[in-house]
């Protein structure tokens, strides 16, 4: 049992941040990136592909380097550290996540080969409007027509909905939900891009009798899908907890310049004491974070182990992120100054796939069935 | 990193599980368990047995008792330990004053202490606290005065916990008045409660017990051999003790089997015709408890796993605040759960109340200490935002 990363998972970590650095060195840089579409840097994304980061978690034969749960998170801890925006988790964790778990041999080669090169942008079209986190679909149905599908519906918000190349997308189907590929160039696929508060994309997408296939042998995946969303909300815990120790550092730094009444602010215990319990909040909740990577790596029930690490990276998000703009006063809330965008994007990765009290709801169906939790014993490791 | 234990360690683990639950007396085991008061003979017997085995004092040097374990196999043990509801091994000697004699005694000292210090054949207390130096450590006020071979100590000390068991005390006291900054001239001089000029005066608690008292020293005669380490170094002594009162201060085992207890106790009330445990809030409340102590735990674990290099983990300073904190949730859970029934706190034979709902709020309104003692949570967060964050 540790919880230290070995010297090779130190070296990831360094090429990482050394590789976003040159791209987001200041929130400036960020803020002209995510102020044009498609809303990321594409240099960026053929660097990370270059490093074969866009590969990472897929097997070789797959195209990609074949790493584990623990160098994913590694990339999305730095993904938080400086807010790039580039769609790392969507595209590589949870659209290429599903591909590789249930696709089948040719379309996981070419999609995840065209996801670790970098030619391919892939996205999890599975929120609809009207409903909230669930791991099934209600308002977009599957048709059989002739060999293929079509589907209809609506998918909203779907995030870079529209600068997709291949959209995975939840459908109704007889007995459940199935997965099907959509081509972004698809006939009676209609778009519509904007904007998001965290700088990020979104999209409206509308399937109008859109022809589809389907995702590996179809029918109902939605425990595929119950655990691709379980390992997204494990690296979206990741790069929450890079945001936070960012909000979290930044905050500290401008307690000892910032003077007000003559002195400078961390003078004040009011203002030192409140970012002691942020740094309380942000340890624990990245000791559950690194903790659900290796209850995925080894293998254990990833789903119940992300309800937890939401859990506590949720109640952390909502504290530190609030807290930095309050500790900082007035210029925390400006575009022009960086704290307030990890706030924001702090709430967007809460909202994404499910909240605090969302977790807490489904831990506590389960509360009554076991006497105490051993994190290092079933149903975990 | 790794999640599971190694096969080593999960056979320590059950060899420890196997110790605690077969060898400690159940009757010890369920005054515990109940949150009873543990007494003198209670804690004196259970801490033979565990010495007998070699597992009283596993932290200490091996040629006093220790066993050069690890640090997540000393985790292991406090953790296995609590969740057994075997009584710790008395603080004030094997974390406190045992190891500071091993470290900075005498030959002397350590051949006549540390046997009887690890057996609990000496019952030692502290005398650190006064009424007018509490966070504020330093800046203590009992005096010793050199007087030939003797140091004559004036003066009181506070909260000296389980004081009226004690056979010896170890105390600071004023050895250098004229030092120019207080923690200077301070040492630490140990003294058996029986002396001439000792008194010792009880103080009730709100939970209607006595744990804690008051001492009073009146030309208390001490040998000049009985300072330990050097004149007017104690205040590094007291730093060393106190970093060590912090370790396996989380107590996560206890606090994990008392969300167990809730649960259980939860079944037991019946709401609108339905088991207060499946109400939804109550389920809600005590899974988020839950989660807290899952990420209180990690975090243990993750200090212990990393603590090689001997220097501790920035994230050991959030494990006494948060471990505190979740003590005190849990105790609180008890309270809400009673509900009415928490109201018969002092109800004895003929009550129908059950045993738990008894003692809920005494319990509950006794852990109000635990945010306080071992330095407040408030000296947690001022070290936090200054060593951690340079605040």
């Amino acid at each position: 049992m540790n919880f230290d990363y070995d010297s090779e998972q130190n070296d990831l970590r360094e090429a990482v941040r050394g590789l976003l650095a040159r791209s987001y060195s200041d929130s400036e840089q960020r803020r002209s990136v995510v102020a044009a579409d498609p809303g990321f840097d594409e240099k960026t994304w053929s660097r990370l592909a270059e490093m074969g980061l866009l590969g990472l978690p897929f097997t070789e034969e797959d195209g990609g380097m074949g790493a584990g749960p623990v160098e994913v998170a590694i990339v999305a801890e730095e993904i938080g550290r400086v807010l790039a925006p580039e769609p790392f988790i969507e595209t590589v964790v949870l659209a290429g996540g599903l591909v590789a778990a249930v696709g089948t041999a040719e379309q996981k080669g070419e999609i995840l080969g065209g996801i670790a090169e970098g030619t391919t942008i892939a996205v999890f079209a599975h929120a609809e409007p009207g409903t909230r986190w669930t791991p099934t679909a209600e308002g977009v149905t599957a048709t059989r027509s002739g060999d293929g599908w079509t589907l209809t519906g609506v998918k909203e918000p779907v995030p870079s909905g529209a600068r997709a190349d291949v959209l995975v997308v939840s459908a109704v189907v007889d007995g459940g939900t199935g997965l099907f590929l959509v081509q972004g160039d698809a006939s009676g696929l209609n778009r519509t891009g904007y904007r998001t508060h965290d700088g990020t994309r979104a999209a409206n997408v509308r399937f109008e009798g859109t022809p589809a296939v389907t995702l590996g042998a179809g029918g109902d995946q939605t425990a595929a899908i119950e655990r691709a969303l379980a390992e997204a909300r494990i690296a979206y815990g990741h790069e929450a907890i890079g945001a936070m120790d960012t909000a979290l550092r930044t905050t500290a730094a401008y307690l000892k310049t910032r003077k007000q009444f003559g002195v400078t602010l961390n003078k004040f215990q009011a203002l030192t004491f409140r970012a002691a319990d942020m740094y309380v909040s942000l340890e624990l909740a990245r000791s559950t974070a690194l903790w659900a990577s290796m209850v995925q790596e080894a293998g254990g029930d990833v789903v119940q182990a992300a309800d937890r690490a939401r859990l506590q990276v949720s109640r952390a998000g909502r504290h530190i992120g609030k807290e930095a703009i309050q500790l900082h006063g007035g210029i925390g809330v400006t575009a022009e100054y960086s704290v307030g965008h990890y706030t924001s994007r702090l709430t967007a990765i809460d909202h994404l796939l499910g909240d605090g009290d969302w977790a807490a709801d489904r831990l506590a169906a389960n509360v009554a069935s076991y006497e105490t939790v051993d994190p290092l014993g079933a149903p975990y490791a | 990193m790794r999640l599971q234990l190694s096969p080593e360690l999960e056979a320590f683990r059950e060899e420890m599980r196997t110790f605690f639950t077969t060898q400690v007396p159940q009757e010890i085991r369920d005054t515990v368990a109940a949150h009873r008061h543990v007494s003198k003979e209670q804690y004196v017997k259970t801490q033979r047995v565990l010495n007998a085995a070699g597992l009283a004092v596993p932290h200490w040097p091996v040629e006093w008792g220790g066993k050069d374990w690890t640090p997540l196999q000393r985790h292991i043990w406090r953790e296995e330990m609590q969740l057994a509801n075997v009584p710790e091994p008395l603080a004030f000697n094997t974390s406190m004053i045992g190891p500071v004699i091993a470290t900075f005694g005498n030959q002397e000292q350590k051949e006549r202490f540390l046997p009887k210090t690890a057996n609990l054949d000496i019952w030692w207390c502290q005398g650190f606290s006064e009424p007018d130096a509490g966070s504020d450590l330093a800046s203590l006020r009992t005096t010793a005065v050199r007087d030939g071979n003797d140091w004559v100590v004036n003066g009181q000390k506070t909260w000296t916990t389980l004081g009226q068991h004690a056979d010896w005390i170890f105390c600071l006291v004023r050895t250098d008045p004229t030092a120019e900054k207080k923690q200077r001239g301070i040492s630490l001089l140990v003294f058996p409660m029986d002396s001439p000029g000792v008194t010792l005066r009880p103080i009730e608690l709100l939970d209607g017990g006595f744990e804690v008292n008051e001492v009073f020293f009146e030309d208390v005669r001490v040998p000049a051999d009985d300072l330990i380490g050097e004149e007017n170094r104690g205040w590094d002594y007291a730093k060393f003790l106190l970093g060590n009162e912090r370790v396996g201060i989380a107590r996560v085992g206890t606090t994990k089997r008392m969300l167990a207890q809730a649960k259980e106790h939860a079944r037991e009330i019946t709401v609108g015709g339905r088991p207060l445990s499946e109400d939804p809030r109550m389920a809600a409340r005590i899974a988020e408890l839950e989660n807290e102590l899952v990420a209180l735990e990690l975090t243990a674990l993750r200090v212990v796993a990393n603590s090689a290099d001997g220097k501790p983990h920035p994230a050991s300073s959030v494990l006494k605040l948060r471990g505190s904190e979740l003590q005190q949730a849990a105790t609180e859970l008890f309270v809400d759960i009673a509900g009415p029934l928490s109201l018969a706190s002092f109800a004895g034979e003929g009550s129908d109340v059950p045993e738990w709902a008894r003692v809920a709020t005494p319990h509950f309104l006794n852990y109000r200490k635990v945010s306080i003692y071992g330095g407040s949570n408030e000296v947690q967060r001022t070290i936090i935002a200054g060593s951690i964050l340079g605040l």
